[in-house]
């Protein structure tokens, strides 16, 4: 199978196997005017298997929501054929990356207010949303 | 500019000082009664809560201070879909300091984030209600001398009861404490106070599901109401009702000493012919109330 190289855009590496629909699905790529590609299960010395995205533009990447989503992951950002790799980290704060499900949250009547999460646990990666300390759910939502 | 929104925003060192000044207006009332003159407090209830309100302005009007406010959302601007930030920005323009309860969980930090004058959470949904906290803790110190070295037993709704985990969550962080969580299984404590709270700080805890049993040991006895509708089975309801209502036959094997707390209302959960009991302490808890809250309000106005 062969993606053209890239000039300028990102490749998004060391996901882990099966994760990269979630990041997909939170950086919104469906969205993009510009070719994505989606690699799975790829052949990994370090991993075993492992996803990788390519995307053929320089956009804004929300870097938290990576960390959220895998934290393991490397981004390679390319410009003009340079390369400059990233690693994502868990983020401390994630800030409208996810819906808090607490019905009785403040949230839940005041669409304004920023979604924020903490990161109250980094063993366990456990966020809670600020207002009402609710859990987020691993699935990310 | 500081708010009170969660128990846990306050040290032990804070909490101290706050417990020190209500008990120094105890000893001297008078020296307290218009150190607030022509400060104001408004009263924001977003859901009625007679008692809490009345604590609240109480606490302003013994100081010195007027109070201002409303009741239910149906008087408020909320009905005509005002945000929380809006409402606290106007009502900091009328008012010194601000006590709040809202049915929504996090409403009163929303409010601090945007206030120009102090807040106080006095209840947000099932989540913090902190001036309890304080209230329970002026109690524990009055009647028992002081918070360490305690045995505590916490009965009725534990899983769903934000009173008995907050604190849980205050006093675990007092020395030589054992808590005795009595509850059905139903509505046991929630594992993350267990993990997070009792087991990471070593603190030893039992759990029961029998009121009885761990009587003798008991220092505290915090009484909470088990709801019917918490439980997902009538029957198991109607069979566990009565195991968790206090009566004088429960009493007998309790210290002399033990003291007796609730943070009201009561329905039927401590027996009336318990009231006279001299370890019934849940009324003297009530004017603890005001008294911590007379504290706290000079706290967050800088007056202490």
């Amino acid at each position: 199978m062969t993606v053209d190289s890239i000039q300028n855009g990102y490749v998004i590496d060391h996901i882990k196997a099966g994760k990269a629909m979630d990041i997909y699905k939170a950086l919104n790529l469906g969205d993009l005017d510009c070719s994505v590609a989606i690699l799975m299960n790829v052949p990994s010395s370090k991993m075993g298997k492992k996803d990788i995205i390519k995307i053929d533009k320089l956009i804004h990447l929300d870097f938290t929501a990576l960390g959220y989503v895998d934290p393991g992951i490397t981004v390679n950002t390319i410009n003009n054929g340079n390369v400059s790799k990233k690693r994502a980290e868990l983020p401390r704060e994630l800030r409208n990356v996810l819906k808090c499900r607490n019905p009785r949250c403040i949230t839940s009547i005041e669409q304004e207010l920023p979604q924020v999460f903490k990161l109250t646990d980094p063993q366990k990666r456990i966020y809670r949303c600020i207002y009402c300390e609710t859990r987020a759910d691993q699935d990310g939502q | 500019m500081k708010h009170l929104i969660d128990i846990m925003d306050l040290s032990v060192a804070e909490i101290d000082e706050l417990i020190e000044t209500a008990l120094d207006i105890i000893k001297d009332p008078e020296k307290y009664q218009d150190v607030l003159r022509h400060k104001k407090l408004a009263t924001l209830f977003f859901e009625p809560s007679t008692r809490t309100r009345l604590s609240f302005e109480s606490a302003m009007l013994s100081l010195g201070g007027s109070v201002l406010g409303f009741s239910e959302a149906q008087s408020s601007s909320a009905a005509k879909g005002e945000s929380v930030a809006d409402t606290v920005r106007v009502v900091g323009c009328y008012a010194d300091i601000i006590a709040m309860r809202h049915p929504k969980e996090g409403a009163p930090l929303v409010a601090s984030m945007f206030s120009p004058v102090p807040i106080i959470n006095a209840g947000d949904g099932g989540h913090n209600h902190p001036t309890q906290t304080l209230t329970d803790l002026l109690t524990i110190r009055r009647e028992k001398g002081g918070l360490d070295n305690l045995t505590i037993g916490i009965c009725g709704d534990l899983k769903y009861g934000r009173t008995v985990h907050s604190l849980i969550n205050a006093m675990s962080r007092y020395r030589n404490i054992r808590f005795v969580l009595i509850s059905p299984d139903e509505l046991k404590v929630p594992d993350y106070i267990i993990n997070d709270v009792l087991k990471k700080k070593n603190i030893p805890f039992k759990e029961t599901a029998s009121l009885e049993d761990s009587m003798e040991d008991l220092d505290i006895l915090y009484m909470t109401r088990v709801q019917r509708e918490r439980f997902f089975d009538e029957s198991e309801y109607m069979r566990l009702k009565d195991s968790y209502i206090l009566t004088p036959e429960k009493l007998i094997n309790a210290k002399k000493t033990m003291s007796i707390l609730h943070p009201l209302p009561r329905v039927n959960e401590i027996s009336v012919a318990v009231d006279n009991d001299e370890r019934a302490c849940y009324f003297r808890q009530v004017l603890n109330g005001k008294f911590i809250r007379m504290a706290l309000i000079l706290k967050l106005l800088e007056v202490i």
